[in-house]
């Protein structure tokens, strides 16, 4: 097992095998996307109090599970890079924070354009709005910090206690709708009885969760190999990849 | 259902559209971007293991 892992890691064998997963997972991920906007823009019946309004639940979901999702993925492998020193992790942890804060980005954007019309106004300083704002600056700060230190070794140990801190914040984007009164609908899919929404408009939404994650997949994959270039220091496989 | 009549979105278009338009921006702004930057790694690794335009 430790050997395995140790040949998982090593930089020239995980360069190779992210190259080949790559278009595998983005291409699942291109036809899960093509496939759920069908579901939820033609086949799903209009919501009997949103109208087709709610069908930007189908963007703004998604893209509120990948702010969250890849926030967790970024903080548990810079733990990982932090605690057992290995360079593999901190380059998982780096290739995550541009395309969650992009997601991020998409969640609060889609959200404004959600609250619009259902609310009536783009934004509420809110308690699940509010945090997932917050989110977005530790994205951006995360990036900042990152690019304020010239010595990869020494940026990646500095911005992984940063990322670490700020995981504080996913359990209370996830729980404000409950613990805070909020103008924020509450969960819809992920409660422990029945999702409260019919399953015409619950299998696109599912499809699209998971093709978004497939895409954050091979989009990590792709960003990886390229910060495993950036911490090489000898010259011998990374010839023999090019060649 | 005609064309117009999902176009329109049951008057919610100017909401509908434009969110699904910014979700699209940034799904395929990232695969733009984490490719460039797959490829700036490549250039930068080359010129400082010295290896000229040889390989690639």
């Amino acid at each position: 097992m430790w050997t395995w892992l140790h040949k998982f890691a090593s930089p020239p064998h995980f360069y190779r095998l992210a190259g080949l997963l790559a278009p595998w997972f983005g291409w699942s991920a291109f036809i899960l996307i093509v496939g759920a906007l069908y579901g939820g823009l033609v086949l799903a019946p209009p919501d009997y109090q949103q109208g087709d309004a709610f069908r930007i639940i189908y963007v703004h979901a998604p893209s509120a599970w990948m702010s969250l999702f890849i926030y967790v993925v970024m903080a548990s492998s810079a733990a990982i890079g932090l605690i057992w020193r290995i360079k593999l992790a901190h380059a998982v942890a780096a290739s995550c924070a541009p395309v969650g804060a992009s997601f991020t980005f998409a969640a609060l954007a889609t959200g404004a354009l959600w609250g619009q019309p259902m609310w009536g106004t783009w934004w509420v300083w809110d308690a699940r709005l509010t945090s997932e704002l917050i989110l977005l600056f530790l994205y951006l700060g995360y990036i900042a910090l990152r690019s304020s230190i010239d010595d990869l070794q020494r940026a990646d140990r500095a911005s992984a206690v940063l990322a670490i801190v700020g995981v504080v914040n996913v359990p209370i984007i996830h729980y404000s709708v409950v613990w805070w009164n909020t103008l924020h609908q509450p969960a819809t899919v992920t409660k422990m009885a029945a999702p409260s929404i019919s399953t015409s408009m619950l299998i696109p939404l599912l499809v699209m969760i998971l093709g978004f994650t497939l895409c954050f997949v091979a989009l990590l994959l792709v960003r990886v190999r390229g910060e495993v270039l950036r911490r090489e220091r000898s010259a011998g496989w990374i010839r023999e990849v090019m060649a | 259902m005609s064309l117009s009549h999902f176009l329109s979105m049951g008057g919610y278009a100017m909401f509908v559209w434009p969110a699904y338009a910014i979700t699209l921006v940034v799904l395929v702004g990232n695969v733009m971007a984490a490719r460039a930057s797959h490829r700036r790694a490549l250039a930068e690794a080359r010129r400082r293991l010295g290896m000229g335009e040889l390989a690639g």
